[in-house]
């Protein structure tokens, strides 16, 4: 008879891909041009000289700023013409639908747009093609996001946006309790939220997001990693019960304790927090720079307008360290006229493009020469914090399973945060589930 | 079954029927029929194999695997917290939230049917919960229920509606029965307007109050409406999932049986999703059928008993007369011979 | 013409602009079990509640699509200022959002009007009709709506999509991949209502009529269904809303945005940053598709009901 997780063990679930040096079987798989990647099913190898009109696939952009790039390839490519095909708006709806039509072999759409954690999926059970490197302005990108793009030491997608988070701090406020500079670390933090929490029964101290959402595995991720763990070693296996991380998360967890964070916050994503700090609830937020523009906003909706400075996030110890977020390109391995979606994926991924959409939607994106943009330094004094923050970014688990082992991120974290568990337990219990997932 | 009861106008009236529901049976064939025997078989398999070692690679093709992924859906992790809180959860919306709901709509229906005036706002106005789209009215509630949102604000209290805990269950039951409530509303409504007013002359007549009147007449009258209404809601309500799904997200405190499935299918475990669809499948039919069993007997017409005179299908006349007196027991006897009198 | 039908003449109007006759032909008049003053307060205030119940949610919708974009989540209980630009954002021309509403008129119609014709068919099959299997056929029935839609649409995909070698077409981005699964649902609801209201009526009526030479369908034609008529209307309404409602067949058959549903292009309305969840647009949009459907089923009401009721007499 079965065991109880026989449904879960029979497959193997996990396979380190990506980190550094990829772990599993790495002698076998040499970073080969060559797509042919000996699955069985699935995506055969694919064409890129096949040419003629695709589809594009991703969530609507209500900047007009795609429309402009697809104007400009269509004005071009007369024979090769990109349809944009837009995707609702929330994440798992769009991977549904990427997943639905995938099974249905359907060759309804030609290049995805896919979020970071979905490359190791998409790529395992061969939805995506394996991308020629030389054909693609890769050595442009950002490490830390080509890396999101990769599995098993293959390129499957190509990084476009990116992104890290940011702390925002109250820097009236900060003045007041005579401070300078925002806080480095938590414990830094802590302290200066205790002196203006005294002063000021009102305010709340920091926020982040704490909700039971992807965003709290972004958090822990990023918390285990500035103590000096990881939740998944180099060679896939779960470490989550280790030292690092049980730092990582009592260091959150105290901050509950204390009041530092507010109850509130068990009820925050990225906008509930948001609008929490620009109605002059928080002293500090952790969130995307999206949020800037926000609170710098003319029309009075926002209470904290140049009253915000931007540092990296806290550190637990040794640097702070944010979770890499962004979209990457992929093309569906059911898809007609592949070459014309490599090119198409190469000419979104050439600089003018990329500066253009950081510069006009405000959403970081993966080119390392907008970092040096002055256009888009003048407009984001923050800027050379923010590749500080993706650089050393936290990179979420590259599996293929990653539903699986976000949800059990997101159980262990709430539960503790919510004091319902305590670190020790939680993290316990995460490891073997996270076993359970990788065990063959 | 044949309805042993003579309804006949003329004979041989079987092929019609079928005739008559022949485009219902192959449509539903189509497009429920065929997509359940397909899943009831993936529920027995498994697809993809083991991830190749050296490429990361799945392995496709299913695998026969026979009722593993039924173990797995009862004793698994099913989306976090498991199958039998999901089982608790959707058993908890569906009889707290139906109930909730029938005594409301009924209620509304009872009160409009006798208003004289300004029927018509309200009439519309009792569609407009119901005529939201889940999606919309979820997010309506979201914004609602936020920790600083208007509810809290006008409670004056911080509930943190959207943390673990019997308020996120509440959220949901307020959202759900808010939603519905006009549903059984609006059909009640269009049954009593069906009931012969004369029913109601006769039981003034009679002397009956309105309590009384409102049991033994209008209740068993309205019955057979009502009794689809609810048994719909029940469906309905035991395979929720927008609502919870959007207003929740992954709290184990909102988590259906719907849920694990499409949490299931998002994983694309299809096998184990097709075993938590079949489960809830089987559940909600035994659930329906033990409901017909009990209330349906006049919609599916097999109560009819010959001693009844005009063979009409209405209210079982015995039920619901037995907690009065004998006074007005032998009253409401009476009135509903008179209801029938007066429908001959 | 017949005593039955001849006696369905004179109704008169009520309130709600439904004609209904007495079973003896005799006109009704409005309810007389009022009790007196102390009953119309009751009911008076029955009224409020229902309103205050209906919309003061709504109202919440209505305000908050009447805010700044920027302040999608304001506690205000009135906008200020008062703003219309997520009205205007919903009909932005990237939206295709008047198409979309066409597109649910036909799919929400369709399947009405479909779902009423098969469903009259087969209700009054099993409402009317001796034949063997009746209580099997109505669970069969009622079973197809016990299964979740989630599971359903993969394999209609596939079907749809030509995946299948005994099904030839691909329906993919028409409307028919849209209607059809969502009579699946609405199907089997107005089946199992319109029986309930045809057994409703006694069979009496239409012996009559019959006796008189009417043909079997000539007698459920003229006497059964206008008597019916405030049950066949409400189940058109519920049909038509569900339809209309109807989001995860219409999102998944459809990936032109000119085929598109209301609701699946509301499920695309993006707000300023992937984070933000766009609510005053949203909020907007459901006031949108909300508010004509309301005063389209008022204006039914009245017309429908009471021309139905009339062609009766004939």
């Amino acid at each position: 008879m079965s065991s109880s997780n026989h449904g879960l063990g029979r497959r193997s679930v996990l396979a380190a891909g990506g980190l550094g040096a990829s772990a599993l079987g790495l002698a076998a798989c040499g970073g080969s041009d060559d797509s042919s990647s000996g699955g069985s099913g699935g995506g055969a190898s694919a064409d890129f000289d096949e040419r003629g009109p695709i589809t594009f696939a991703t969530g609507k952009d209500t900047t007009g700023v795609l429309k402009d790039f697809l104007d400009r390839w269509n004005k071009d490519h007369s024979d090769e013409k990109v349809t944009l095909v837009e995707l609702p708006e929330s994440a798992d709806d769009q991977r549904s639908q990427f997943i639905n039509n995938a099974q249905a072999k359907s060759d309804a759409y030609t290049v995805l747009g896919l979020d970071v954690v979905w490359t190791a999926e998409f790529a395992a059970n061969q939805w995506v093609v394996e991308l020629p490197k030389d054909k693609l302005p890769i050595d442009d990108m950002i490490p830390a996001t080509v890396q999101t793009a990769t599995y098993f030491d293959k390129l499957y997608a190509m990084p476009y946006a990116t992104n890290g988070q940011l702390l925002f701090s109250r820097k009236d406020l900060l003045k007041d309790a005579g401070y300078d500079e925002p806080p480095a670390t938590y414990d830094e933090m802590y302290e200066i939220i205790e002196k203006v929490t005294a002063d000021d029964s009102g305010i709340n101290g920091f926020g982040g997001q704490f909700a039971k959402y992807e965003g709290l595995t972004c958090q822990l991720t990023g918390v285990v990693k500035s103590a000096g763990g990881e939740l998944f070693d180099k060679d896939g296996k779960p470490q989550a019960d280790s030292d690092a991380a049980k730092l990582g998360l009592q260091t959150l967890r105290d901050g509950f304790d204390k009041k530092y964070i507010p109850k509130e916050a068990l009820t925050y994503k990225e906008e509930e927090s948001r609008q929490a700090f620009q109605d002059g609830k928080l002293v500090f937020l952790q969130n995307w720079p999206y949020v800037y523009d926000k609170f710098q906003a003319d029309d009075g909706s926002s209470k904290v307008k140049d009253k915000v400075s931007v540092s990296l996030v806290p550190a637990v110890k040794g640097e702070g360290t944010s979770t890499v977020g962004g979209l990457n390109y992929a093309i569906s391995a059911f898809a007609k006229n592949m070459g014309t979606a490599l090119d198409f994926i190469a000419f979104m991924g050439a600089a003018e493009q990329q500066k253009a959409w950081f510069l006009q939607t405000g959403n970081p994106t993966a080119a390392t020469a907008v970092y040096e943009d002055e256009d888009l330094k003048e407009k984001y004094p923050f800027l050379d914090t923010l590749k500080d923050s993706i650089d050393k970014g936290a990179v979420r688990p590259q599996v293929v399973k990653y539903g699986d082992v976000t949800q059990a991120i997101q159980e262990a974290a709430y539960g503790c945060l919510s004091g319902d568990t305590e670190t020790d337990a939680a993290l316990s219990d995460l490891q073997k589930q996270l076993t359970d997932l990788t065990e063959k | 079954m044949a309805d042993p009861h003579s309804r006949r106008v003329t004979g041989g009236q079987g092929r019609m029927a079928y005739l008559l529901l022949l485009p219902t049976l192959v449509l539903l064939a189509l497009v429920v029929g065929f997509p359940l025997v397909l899943s009831a078989w993936q529920s027995l398999t498994q697809s993809g194999g083991d991830i190749d070692p050296e490429t990361g690679i799945i392995k496709q093709g299913d695998t026969f695997v026979g009722l593993d992924n039924y173990v797995e859906a009862f004793t698994g992790s099913g989306a976090g917290a498991g199958f039998w809180n999901a089982f608790w959860n959707t058993t908890l919306f569906t009889v707290v939230g139906v109930s909730i709901e029938t005594v409301l709509g009924v209620s509304m229906a009872l009160i409009m049917a006798r208003a004289m005036r300004s029927t018509g706002i309200v009439r519309a106005s009792i569609l407009v919960p119901w005529a939201i789209p889940t999606v919309v009215s979820a997010l309506m509630w979201q914004l609602i229920f936020d920790a600083n949102g208007i509810f809290n604000r006008v409670i004056h209290y911080q509930v943190l509606w959207t943390t673990e805990g019997w308020q996120a269950k509440a959220a949901v039951l307020i959202a759900d029965i808010w939603k519905t409530a006009p549903y059984i509303g609006l059909l009640t409504l269009a049954g009593l307007q069906t009931i012969d007013d004369q029913v109601y002359e006769a039981a003034k007549m009679d002397g009956a109050d309105r309590w009384d009147t409102f049991w033994r007449i209008t209740l068993p009258l309205v019955r057979p409406v009502l009794v689809v209404a609810v048994l719909f809601r029940l469906l309905d309500a035991m395979r929720m999932f927008d609502l919870p799904y959007v207003l929740l997200g992954r709290l184990e405190s909102g988590q259906t049986l719907s849920m694990l499935a499409s949490d299931a299918a998002g994983k694309t475990n299809y096998g184990l999703a097709s075993a938590y669809s079949m489960i809830l499948f089987a559940y909600i039919c035994l659930v329906a059928f033990v409901f017909i069993r009990v209330l349906g007997a006049d919609v599916i017409g097999e109560q009819n008993k010959p001693a009844r005179r005009g063979g009409r299908r209405r209210g079982d006349g015995n039920d619901g007369a037995d907690d009065g007196s004998g006074g007005s027991r032998r009253t409401a006897r009476r009135l509903r011979t008179t209801a029938e009198g007066s429908m001959a | 013409m017949t005593s039955a039908s001849g006696s369905a003449s004179g109704g008169r109007t009520r309130s709600g602009g439904t004609q209904i006759r007495s079973r003896t032909g005799e006109v009704l008049s409005p309810k007389k079990i009022k009790g007196g003053r102390a009953g119309s307060i009751v009911i008076a205030i029955g009224m409020a509640f229902i309103l205050v119940y209906c919309l003061l949610p709504f109202y919440w919708m209505a305000v908050s699509s009447l805010r700044l974009p920027s302040e999608g989540r304001s506690t205000e209980l009135i906008p200020n200022p008062i703003s219309l630009e997520n009205y205007v954002a919903v009909f932005d021309p990237d939206n295709h959002f008047a198409r979309a509403l066409a597109n649910s008129l036909v799919v929400a119609g369709g399947t009405t009007v479909l779902v009423l014709l098969l469903g009259t068919f087969g209700a009054y099959a099993l409402a009317r009709l001796d034949f063997a299997g009746k209580v099997l056929v109505m669970f069969m029935i009622v079973a197809t709506s016990m299964f979740p839609v989630i599971t359903l649409v993969v394999p209609l995909l596939k079907l749809f999509s030509g995946g299948f070698e005994w099904w030839p077409f691909n329906w993919i981005n028409s409307y028919q991949a849209m209607l059809l699964p969502t009579m699946s649902f609405a199907l089997p609801l107005a089946v199992w209502n319109l029986n309930a209201f045809f057994r409703q009526l006694p069979v009496e009526l239409e012996q009559a009529a019959m006796v008189d030479g009417t043909t079997r369908f000539g007698a459920f034609w003229r006497i059964i269904l206008p008597l019916a008529a405030p049950g066949v209307f409400t189940t058109a309404i519920i049909t038509f809303i569900a339809a209309w409602n109807e989001f995860l067949i219409a999102l998944t058959m459809v990936n032109q945005p000119a085929m598109q549903t209301a609701n699946v292009a509301i499920s695309k309305f993006t707000g300023s940053s992937q984070f933000d969840t766009p609510y005053g647009t949203k909020m907007a949009a459901g006031v949108i598709v909300t508010v004509p459907l309301i005063i389209l089923v008022l204006v039914f009401q009245r017309r429908i009901i009471g021309g139905l009721a009339a062609g009766s007499v004939k």
